[in-house]
């Protein structure tokens, strides 16, 4: 009785149309709680306990999470994390942004470029990576043999603690084309004759471009910021193969590397503590919330303007 | 008052093609940049043995070893990893967008009480980083046996990807209402609205979501990682990093390879190129 009560009286024609939407999206409801809602909880779970997947989870209270508190390699992977987050992806979206920008100055053979661009990032990223290991080689590699020959030493480019994640950050550049070319279309899509108008009223390039540019294509900026944070805090496979050893392990010389989802990785399907490993999923799970809940907060730099 | 305005305009014409020379000249700097590591790939397994290590490297190759392509498909199972690869992520594409149209049609073209909350709630489900549902998600395909098989990677797109819904949602909201209206009073049912009048007009979007899909799928390497664990059943991804755990790595071998398994992606671009243009100027608009 209180049920039928709050929900709105359907019309039959209502109720047809109702069951109807719900089988045409009846895998997504099944997918939403056999792939998502049921895995989310099921691993808070976990994370209260201790699994080695041969023995059945023991109940171990907080304790995961008391000893992440004080666990040293998951630190490391926090800080090496954010760095990428807080550091890296600027770069590359400003880096992209710049291309972008170039990309739109009206050049010929707009789509010759565009096509060199985008290609690295739909290569197999091991596949690429590897070439990018042979440009790093220490020994043998093309940089470095380049910096000898303009009288410079080498670098140890992958085995440098200090070198290795600016390296991949470099090398990240590289697979950027996805995000150029989503830039590039939405500056395509900004008006002409509102540049043309502020020309006119004498505005030059750079006022043109950071008053009527950006802020027009400025919800496209925030959707790459919000689907690259959540992307980068899942950094895992260049860093994985980069720094990958002969014994099955990675994460680069003293850690220098190692990433939150490469630890959880070792943790979970190297190491098969479950229970450990579900605990770092939360944490990173919460991170990501409040990443991009703080995002959605700050969003008052984008525009939106009347459509319609 | 003339001479000023005409010396006025050929400054700015002067101007013009100063910018224009330095646009051009960085662009293609950084064409030039962005190709060479592609370059460096083929030249490097062209390369003997022996050359790999000369100091300085040959920037072009002195005798180019086309067999080295053949070699390095018979150093590692490199058919048998490519046709799992492909078999993998024709298998994906089939799912995502035989369950993404489906899905999109009753976020789209039926009008259900509730559909809007329901679409925002489950749109949500992109924002969730794949980590937190990992473990679960082997466990229970532990249980199910299905590790160590192609299903896990698989089955789980027969039930839709929020991001490619959303993209064929918006497309099916540009199509006008009136089309349905008039095929619901001819009788027709919404199976056959979906299969006669939407999916014909939707080509052009499913053919983006099948190319994303498969890209992706290709290009995945955690996803195998945890859950192909016989050496039989690898994908290319998994396969290339065989030559790393090699002693004394080949590495114009595993260039060679390397090569090879970027090939299908780069022609399938090169193909399709309109497609993925039009793909990304749609994922880029805002949600």
């Amino acid at each position: 009785m209180t049920i039928s009560l709050r929900i709105p009286r359907l019309t039959k024609r209502q109720r047809r149309s109702l069951v109807v939407g719900l089988l045409f999206i009846s895998p997504a409801i099944i997918g939403f709680f056999v792939f998502n809602i049921g895995p989310i909880i099921q691993s808070l779970q976990y994370s209260f306990t201790r699994y080695n997947i041969l023995q059945p989870p023991r109940y171990v209270g907080l304790n995961n999470y008391l000893f992440l508190m004080e666990d040293r390699v998951f630190k490391i992977g926090i800080q090496n994390t954010l760095y990428m987050v807080l550091i890296g992806l600027p770069i590359h979206l400003v880096f992209n942004m710049l291309m972008a920008l170039l990309l739109n100055t009206k050049i010929k053979g707009l789509s010759i470029y565009r096509s060199i661009f985008y290609v690295p990032s739909i290569t197999p990223v091991v596949a690429s990576t590897i070439v990018w290991l042979w440009i790093f080689n220490g020994q043998f590699g093309i940089l470095n043999e380049f910096l000898r020959f303009i009288g410079l030493s080498p670098i140890g480019w992958l085995t440098d603690p200090n070198w290795v994640k600016p390296s991949l950050i470099f090398m990240g550049a590289w697979f950027g084309g996805n995000t150029i070319l989503i830039y590039l279309a939405s500056l395509q899509d900004v008006p002409y004759d509102l540049l043309e108008s502020a020309e006119l009223d004498g505005a030059n390039a750079i006022q043109k471009t950071f008053r009527i540019t950006l802020p027009m294509i400025s919800p496209v900026i925030f959707y790459t910021i919000i689907v690259n944070v959540i992307g980068y805090f899942q950094y895992f496979t260049e860093a994985w193969v980069m720094t990958a050893t002969r014994d099955g392990s990675a994460g680069g010389v003293a850690n220098s590397a190692m990433f939150y989802s490469m630890y959880l990785y070792q943790t979970a399907f190297q190491q098969f503590k479950m229970g450990y490993a579900s605990a770092q999923a939360w944490i990173l799970f919460m991170i990501v919330l409040v990443a991009t809940l703080f995002l959605f907060k700050t969003a008052r730099w984008v525009y939106y303007h009347a459509e319609n | 008052m003339a001479t000023t305005a005409i010396r006025w305009q050929e400054n700015r014409i002067i101007q013009d093609r100063i910018k224009r020379t330095i646009a051009y000249t960085i662009v293609i700097i950084m064409a030039v940049a962005y190709i060479f590591p592609l370059y460096w790939l083929l030249v490097t397994a062209l390369k003997t043995d022996v050359e790999i290590f000369a100091q300085p490297p040959p920037i072009i190759p002195p005798n180019p070893q086309w067999h080295n392509f053949a070699d390095s498909t018979t150093y590692i199972p490199f058919w048998r990893y490519m046709w799992n690869t492909i078999a993998i992520s024709g298998l994906t594409v089939l799912g995502t967008v035989l369950s993404c149209t489906f899905i999109a049609y009753g976020f789209a073209r039926i009008q259900w009480p509730g559909r809007n909350i329901v679409f925002l709630i489950y749109l949500s489900t992109i924002m969730l980083p794949s980590q937190v549902t990992l473990i679960p998600l082997y466990l229970i395909f532990k249980d199910l046996g299905w590790v160590g098989t192609f299903l896990p990677l698989v089955v789980p797109h027969f039930f839709g990807s929020a991001l490619y819904v959303f993209l064929l949602r918006q497309f099916l909201l540009t199509i006008p209402q009136e089309l349905s209206d008039a095929a619901r009073i001819d009788g027709a049912s919404e199976l056959s609205i979906l299969w006669h009048v939407m999916i014909p007009l939707m080509r052009p979007a499913l053919a983006v979501v099948a190319l994303f899909t498969f890209v992706q799928t290709y290009r995945d390497f955690l996803g195998p990682l945890i859950y192909l664990q016989n050496q039989q059943d690898w994908t290319i991804s998994l396969g290339l990093k065989l030559f790393q755990n090699m002693y004394g790595a080949q590495w114009q071998l595993m260039m060679a390879a390397s090569t090879l398994a970027m090939l299908p992606t780069i022609v399938l671009f090169f193909f399709t190129q309109k497609t993925f243009v039009r793909g990304i100027a749609l994922t880029g608009l805002k949600g």
